[in-house]
């Protein structure tokens, strides 16, 4: 391995970059005349941003335009630190100009209202249409409003659901602030899958760490739809170490499922009629892919997109590629850092199609940090191949942080938590 | 097994697109090492350049890079996160990712 240059080793191994620091003659190529090859990714969060970056870090010659509907991107990575009081919701959110200016993407800040698979064109509620050579949506999760009996978009101003980060992050923060001493703070964690599987749970104890420390009388209860859940022996034992007795996890068969909400009473009631009261509630409700993605339909039964496991395209319609949240991805969870990984392998396969080049074979990776507390980290890491099966995570490999670790190891975690905040803003956004 | 990039072209893209292409390299992949070496930079940063407290890759030698990987792997050097990784990944791809970030110096300008 010793002593390669670059190109020595891009002989042996073959990339793309080498292409692109020649002058990449996609744009000449694709269209063989026309203009550029288009793309148009709908999404500017860890899945599109990082695949519109990709795909001109890999093929400058391509023409790449993202519409994305905020003017800057808060992350819900961190945003359970905001909650906490930990951070603040300027921390978490970043804006378009490095994407624009130093990759040469073409962001709009509009809402992609309709696709038409057939003639490939996109309609924006500004009422511009853009025709696309490939057409990429990440447009996350869609709430699933009525699911749970009186919880509509009106009922989420009293009981946040603080599931897509902004100004439900603040209101839900506001809301945990204003309570009494002795109050109950309830979170509603949803069934799988869904966005985010450590979620909850990491606010329940960040939540736990902001009460102790101002409103030590208070306490936390998360009724849940499932019977276990992601790094659930490490959140048990780390709240057990930090907040002991403050947070009771009401499992699925003890309860846990809510089916109605009363925004007046501030009561949740389960599957069995009970009711629990809560100072603050926080309903996570049921969600789906995007609405884009309903509205083209390119979801099935299941609510979410069937896709080609390498490719991400469409299993409804030709060259329309899903990625993050939204997709069906095998066996990777719906996670920023899954979102982006797969951003990266929907950049080579479109890159690869549009230039006529075989696809690489795919990898992909998650890795997510969860804090239990300011200076207690745990995570959880997967390595994907494709198999018959799929994305499948290679066996042996990944899993959680040892249960048993000492402090040094959690605070490590814990600053490395930071570090991955840092390096993913930066692959989307720097 | 190695097809020349150019072979790859003629078929779908017909004569023209030789004239317009490198046809020094020969790609055996649109580069399976950097397929690999992309989903590191989630934690190590773009082009393995970190901006926070995760440890660089980018601008180190390959050697390095290559022996690091495999003490993850086998656990002789001390790693949070890093071990659990390395063990999803072959020889070949370690020294795929090892090559990848070893001749890769992508220094950012500027902030
Ligand atoms: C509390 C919480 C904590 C989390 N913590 C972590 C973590 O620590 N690590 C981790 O890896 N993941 C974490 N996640 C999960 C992560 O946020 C998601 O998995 C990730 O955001 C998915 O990326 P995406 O691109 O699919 O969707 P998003 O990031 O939601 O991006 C979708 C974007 O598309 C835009 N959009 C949608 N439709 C349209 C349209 N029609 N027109 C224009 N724009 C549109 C939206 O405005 C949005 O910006 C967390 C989630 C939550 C809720």
């Amino acid at each position: 391995m010793n002593n390669y240059s670059r190109r020595d080793f891009m002989k042996w191994a073959g990339a793309a970059s080498v292409f692109s620091a020649m002058g990449w003659p996609l744009g000449a190529l694709a269209k063989m005349g026309r203009s550029a090859a288009k793309v148009v990714v709908i999404g500017g969060g860890y899945g599109g941003a990082t695949c519109a970056k990709y795909i001109r870090k890999m093929a400058p010659g391509i023409e790449v335009t993202l519409i994305e509907q905020n003017k800057r991107y808060t992350t819900c990575p961190f945003s359970n630190t905001v909650i906490g009081g930990l951070k603040k919701i300027e921390d978490i959110t970043h804006g378009y100009d490095n994407l624009r200016n130093r990759h040469g993407v073409n962001v709009i800040h509009d809402i992609a209202e309709e696709v038409n698979p057939a003639k490939k064109v996109v309609k924006l509620k500004g009422g511009a249409k853009l025709e696309y050579d490939k057409l990429i949506m990440s447009p996350g999760i869609e709430f699933m409003w009525g699911k749970i009996e009186g919880y509509d978009q009106a009922a989420s101003e009293v009981m946040p659901h603080a599931w897509k980060a902004g100004p439900q992050t603040t209101l839900l923060r506001a809301k945990i602030e204003a309570m009494r001493d002795g109050g109950t703070v309830i979170i509603a964690a949803p069934a799988n899958p869904f966005r985010c599987p450590p979620g909850p749970y990491e606010r329940a104890s960040l939540v736990a760490n902001y009460l102790k420390k101002h409103k030590p009388k208070s306490k936390v209860i998360v009724l849940d739809r499932k019977d276990k859940f992601s790094k659930q022996a490490l959140f048990v034992s780390g709240g057990e170490a930090l907040y002991p007795g403050m947070i009771e996890w009401v499992s699925k068969s003890a309860g846990g499922t809510v089916v109605r909400v009363d925004t007046k009473a501030m009561e949740v009631e389960n599957n069995n009629g009970f009711t629990y009261q809560g100072d603050v509630i926080n309903v996570i409700p049921p969600h789906r892919a995007g609405t884009i993605a309903q509205r083209t339909g390119l979801a099935d039964k299941s609510g979410w997109c069937p896709i080609n496991q390498t490719t991400f395209e469409s299993r409804k319609h030709k060259d329309i590629h899903i990625i993050g949240d939204s997709a069906i991805a095998g066996k990777m969870p719906k996670s920023g850092y899954a979102a982006a990984s797969e951003g990266k392998v929907c950049a080579a396969a479109v890159v690869a199609e549009l230039g006529g080049l075989n696809m690489p074979e795919p990898s992909y990776v998650n890795t997510c940090y969860s804090l239990v507390g300011p200076e207690y980290g745990i995570s959880v890491a997967a390595v994907y191949r494709l198999t018959k099966k799929g994305i499948t995570p290679v066996k042996g490999a990944g899993g959680g942080s040892p249960k048993v670790a000492d402090s040094t190891f959690r605070n490590m975690e814990a600053v490395y938590a930071q570090g991955w905040y840092d390096s993913t803003v930066a692959d989307m956004f720097r | 097994m190695r097809r020349s990039i150019v072979t790859r072209f003629i078929a779908p893209l017909g004569i023209l697109g030789i004239m317009l292409l490198p046809t020094s390299v020969s790609a055996d992949e649109l580069s399976r090492a950097s397929m690999l070496s992309y989903t590191c930079a989630g934690c190590h940063g773009t082009d393995g350049i970190s901006p926070g407290s995760i440890p660089s890759i980018g601008c180190k030698s390959a050697d390095v890079i290559e022996k690091a990987l495999k003490e993850y792997r086998s656990g002789k050097r001390f790693s949070t996160v890093m071990g659990r990784h390395v063990k999803g990944y072959t020889d070949q791809e370690i020294q795929l990712i090892a090559g990848f970030f070893g001749t890769y110096c992508n220094k950012p300008t500027k902030k």
